[in-house]
C-alpha cells in the first residue's frame, strides 16, 4: 500500500519540474527579485509607476471630457483631457481640405492600399502574381483617384490634401519609390564602371549632406526661379520627388551595407556559373544583401514617415499642421496636449505596425544566421 | 571674371523670371482663384473651422478680395505658410496676395520687393507676464527669460528695447503661439512678448487669465497690412482699394444687411460712388464697378469683420483700441473713394 512505485529501468515518466523553477514564479524570480539590485530596482519602477500612471488615468481617461461643443465647456465638465476637441475635428484631422463629397475616393484609395500591399508583404496570397500586377498598378490608380480630372472624376486641387491622408501620401509613396531607387544607387556606387559609379556617389553623397527640410523649401520656392516661367508644377509632387530622392540616397547606403557584407565567394560563384551581371544581382547577391538589410530599411522608412511632418515648414498641413492650425479656433484655443497625443498615437500605430512587419520578415527569412 | 559674369546673367535670368509674371491681376481671373498667403494658424486671425473651412480675421480679407476681383468670395486658395517663408511664397508667385499678419516695416518694403497696400490691423509690442512675479513694469524685467518667436520682427523690438534700457535677458527661442503658450505655462520662460493681441488671445486661454498680467510699456508700432510683390501697379490698386473699401464701408454705415438696399437708393454721394451707382471707380482699377459691393456683401465692413473674428464678444474679446474709426477716435482712416 505504499505510494512509491517502482519501474523498470528507463520506465519511469518525466515529473514536471517543481513549481518554482517554471512559469510566471520563474520568471518573476529571474527577472524582478533575484538579486538585491535587481530588486531596489523593482521596488523603485513601481514606485514612479504609482506616480505616473494615477495621475495619467485620472487626466486622459477618467476625467477626460468626450463631447463638448467649447473649451469653455470642457473645462466646465471635467478637469481632464478634452477628447471632444479631437472628435470634432476628426474628418479634418482625416483629410484635410479634401471635398467632403468626394472622400469616398481617398476612402476607396486606402482600401485599395492593403490590397496592393497584401501580395507584397505576404508571399502565400493567393493568385500573388495577378496581385503583384495590380500592386505595381497602384501608384497610378490611386493618383488618378485622388487627383481626378480624367475619367470624369472631378479634379481635386492637391492643395487640398491635408491631415493624415497627406502623411498618408507622402509616406507611401517616398517608401514605395525609395527602395528601388535606394538599390539601383547602391547597385551603382557598388558597381566597376567609374562613370555610373561616380553620379551615384556624388548624388547619395550631396543628399545626404543637405538636411530634408532645404530639399523642401528648394521645392517649394528656388524650383519656380529655375523653371522657365508658366511651368510651374504641382507643389506636391515637388515634394513627393524631394522626399522620394532623399529617402532613396539613404536607402542606397543601407543596402551598400548589406551588399559588402557578402563575401567575395558569391560573386565568383555566380561569375563560375556563368551568370550575366543582373542575374547575380537579382538570383545571387540582392536577395541576401536585402535580408541583411531589413533591420535598416525599415529603419529608413520609419524615419521618412516621421519626417513628413516637416512638410509644415513649406505650407502643407499634414496631420500635425492640420492640428496646429485647428487648436487655433478661439472656441477651442489652447489644447495642444490632446493633439500631440492623439498625433502621437497615429504615429506610434503606423510606425509600430512597420516595425512588427520587419521583424516577422526578419523570421521567416532567417535561414542561415539563427543564432 | 568669368565667375562673375555667369553669377551676373544668373541673376539676370532670375530677374527676368520674376518680372514675367507681373500682370497677376490678369492672371487671377484667368486662373479665377485668388491664392491668398495665410498663416498656417493664429486665434483669430486665420484657422480651420471643423469642416475644414479657413476662418479669421485676415481670411474674411482674402474672402473680401476674391469678390470684388472675381465676383465671388469663396473662390480662393489659401497658401498657409510659417513666419519664415510667407515672404519666399510671395516673391516666388505661390500666392497672389499676403494677409498674414505681416508688420508693414520698411525693410521689407524696399529690401524684400514687397509693396504694402495699408495697414488692416493697428498692433503693439507687449509683455506678458505671471503676477506671482510681482513685476508692473517692463523695466524691471533685467535679467529675464523671454518667450520669443524666431523670424519676426518682434525679436528686434526685444533687443532693441533691453539695449535701450541697458538691460539683459534671455532669450528662448520658439516657433509658434502654441509653442510660447506651453512654454509660458510651464515656466521656461518668465516672461511672453509678441502683438498684444496676440498675448490678449493667448490670455484668454488660460486656466486661470486672472494670474497673468499685460504690462504697461507697449514696445513697438505694429502696423500689420498686407501686401503683393512689387512692381505690380496694377494689381496692387486693385487690392488696396478693396481694402480702403471696406473702412470706408463701415465709416459710411453700409453692411452686409443693407449694401443691396444702399446700392439701390443711395443715402448721399459717397456711398454711391463706392458702391458703384456713381462713376467708374471699379473700372479705373481694372475690376468692375459692383466690386466694392460684392466685397461688402461677402464678408461685411471693417467692423463686421472685426467684431466677428476678435471683437469684444468673441473669445478673444479685443477692443477697437487704436483700430476704431478715426472719428471714433482710433486712427483708422481710409482715403476717399472719389
Amino acid at each position: 500500500m505504499s505510494d512509491a512505485k517502482s519501474y523498470e529501468p528507463g520506465q519511469h515518466p518525466s515529473l514536471p519540474p517543481p513549481k518554482n523553477l517554471v512559469g510566471w514564479q520563474r520568471w518573476v524570480w529571474d527577472n524582478l527579485f533575484g538579486t538585491v539590485s535587481n530588486t531596489v530596482l523593482t521596488l523603485l519602477s513601481v514606485y514612479l509607476l504609482y506616480l505616473i500612471i494615477p495621475g495619467m488615468l485620472d487626466y486622459f481617461v477618467l476625467d477626460a471630457v468626450i463631447s463638448a461643443n467649447s473649451r469653455a465647456e470642457c473645462a466646465e465638465l471635467g478637469k481632464g483631457a478634452c477628447w471632444a476637441f479631437i472628435g470634432d475635428r476628426f474628418q479634418v484631422f482625416i483629410y484635410g481640405f479634401y471635398p467632403a463629397e468626394l472622400r469616398w475616393r481617398p476612402n476607396l484609395a486606402f482600401v485599395l492600399l492593403f490590397v496592393a500591399l497584401a501580395p507584397v508583404l505576404y508571399d502565400n496570397i493567393p493568385f500573388r502574381k495577378y496581385g503583384l500586377m495590380f500592386s505595381l498598378a497602384f501608384p497610378i490608380i490611386a493618383g488618378v483617384l485622388m487627383v481626378g480630372g480624367v475619367f470624369g472624376l472631378e479634379p481635386v486641387d492637391t492643395r487640398l490634401f491635408g491631415g493624415v491622408l497627406l502623411t498618408i501620401v507622402i509616406g507611401v509613396t517616398g517608401i514605395t519609390f525609395s527602395l528601388p531607387l535606394g538599390i539601383l544607387l547602391a547597385l551603382g556606387r557598388y558597381s566597376n564602371l567609374p562613370a555610373i559609379k561616380i553620379v551615384c556617389t556624388v548624388f547619395i553623397e550631396f543628399i545626404r549632406g543637405v538636411p530634408l527640410i532645404t530639399l523642401l523649401f528648394v521645392a517649394s520656392t528656388m524650383l519656380s526661379y529655375f523653371l522657365p516661367p508658366g511651368t510651374s508644377f504641382d507643389l506636391l509632387l515637388r515634394v513627393l520627388i524631394m522626399v522620394t530622392l532623399f529617402a532613396s540616397a539613404y536607402m542606397a547606403e543601407v543596402i551598400r551595407g548589406g551588399l559588402q557584407s557578402l563575401p567575395k565567394g558569391q560573386f565568383e560563384a555566380a561569375d563560375a556559373m556563368g551568370l550575366k551581371y543582373w542575374q547575380t544581382m537579382r538570383l545571387i547577391v540582392l536577395p541576401q544583401a536585402l535580408k541583411i538589410s531589413i533591420p535598416g530599411i525599415v529603419n529608413t522608412f520609419i524615419g521618412l514617415y516621421k519626417d513628413t511632418t516637416l512638410v509644415i515648414v513649406i505650407g502643407m498641413l499634414d496631420v500635425l499642421g492640420v492640428a496646429k492650425s485647428a487648436v487655433s479656433d478661439p472656441v477651442w484655443n489652447g489644447l495642444s496636449v490632446e493633439i500631440y497625443v492623439f498625433v502621437a498615437g497615429f504615429f506610434f500605430i503606423c510606425c509600430f505596425g512597420m516595425s512588427r512587419y520587419s521583424m516577422y520578415l526578419e523570421k521567416k527569412l532567417h535561414t542561415g544566421h539563427k543564432r | 571674371m568669368k565667375l562673375k559674369s555667369i553669377l551676373v546673367a544668373g541673376a539676370a535670368l532670375a530677374m527676368t523670371a520674376t518680372v514675367a509674371n507681373a500682370a497677376t491681376l490678369e492672371d487671377v481671373k484667368a486662373s479665377g482663384e485668388l491664392n491668398c498667403i495665410v498663416t498656417t494658424g493664429l486665434v483669430g486671425f486665420a484657422y480651420t473651422d471643423a469642416n475644414g473651412r479657413w476662418n479669421g480675421f485676415d481670411v474674411d480679407f482674402c474672402r473680401a478680395t476674391a469678390a470684388a476681383v472675381l465676383g465671388d468670395g469663396e473662390k480662393v486658395k489659401f497658401v498657409p505658410t510659417t513666419g519664415k517663408t510667407r515672404f519666399t511664397a510671395l516673391s516666388s508667385g505661390e500666392g497672389d496676395i499676403l494677409y498674414r499678419n505681416t508688420t508693414v516695416t520698411m525693410s521689407r518694403d524696399a529690401d524684400l520687393k514687397l509693396t504694402f497696400l495699408g495697414v488692416n490691423y493697428y498692433d503693439g509690442q507687449g509683455f506678458m507676464v505671471s503676477k506671482a512675479l510681482g513685476v508692473t513694469s517692463a523695466k524691471q524685467l533685467n535679467g529675464a527669460s523671454v518667450c520669443i518667436q524666431t523670424g519676426t520682427t518682434t525679436e528686434l523690438n526685444l533687443a532693441d528695447y533691453f539695449r535701450a534700457q541697458g538691460m539683459s535677458y534671455e532669450p528662448v527661442p520658439i516657433e509658434t503661439n502654441e509653442e510660447a503658450r506651453t512654454n509660458y505655462l510651464s515656466g521656461r520662460c518668465d516672461v511672453y512678448t509678441t502683438d498684444a493681441s496676440g498675448l490678449a488671445a493667448s490670455r484668454a486661454t488660460f486656466e486661470s487669465p486672472k494670474d497673468h498680467i499685460l504690462l504697461p510699456e507697449i514696445i513697438s508700432k505694429e502696423p500689420l497690412g498686407p501686401a503683393v510683390r512689387q512692381g505690380d501697379d496694377a494689381w496692387a490698386d486693385a487690392t488696396r482699394w478693396v481694402l480702403n473699401a471696406l473702412i470706408e464701408a463701415e465709416e459710411f454705415g453700409i453692411t452686409s444687411a443693407n449694401a443691396d438696399e444702399m446700392a439701390a437708393n443711395p443715402p448721399n454721394p459717397t456711398v454711391a460712388r463706392i458702391l458703384g451707382v456713381e462713376g467708374n471707380y471699379g473700372e479705373m482699377v481694372g475690376l468692375d464697378n459692383q466690386w466694392a459691393l460684392r466685397a461688402i456683401k461677402a464678408v461685411g465692413n471693417y467692423g463686421e469683420i472685426f467684431d466677428r473674428n476678435i471683437g469684444p464678444n468673441t473669445e478673444i474679446g479685443l477692443e477697437r483700441g487704436l483700430n476704431a474709426l478715426w472719428t471714433n477716435g482710433g486712427i483708422l482712416y481710409a482715403p476717399p473713394i472719389r
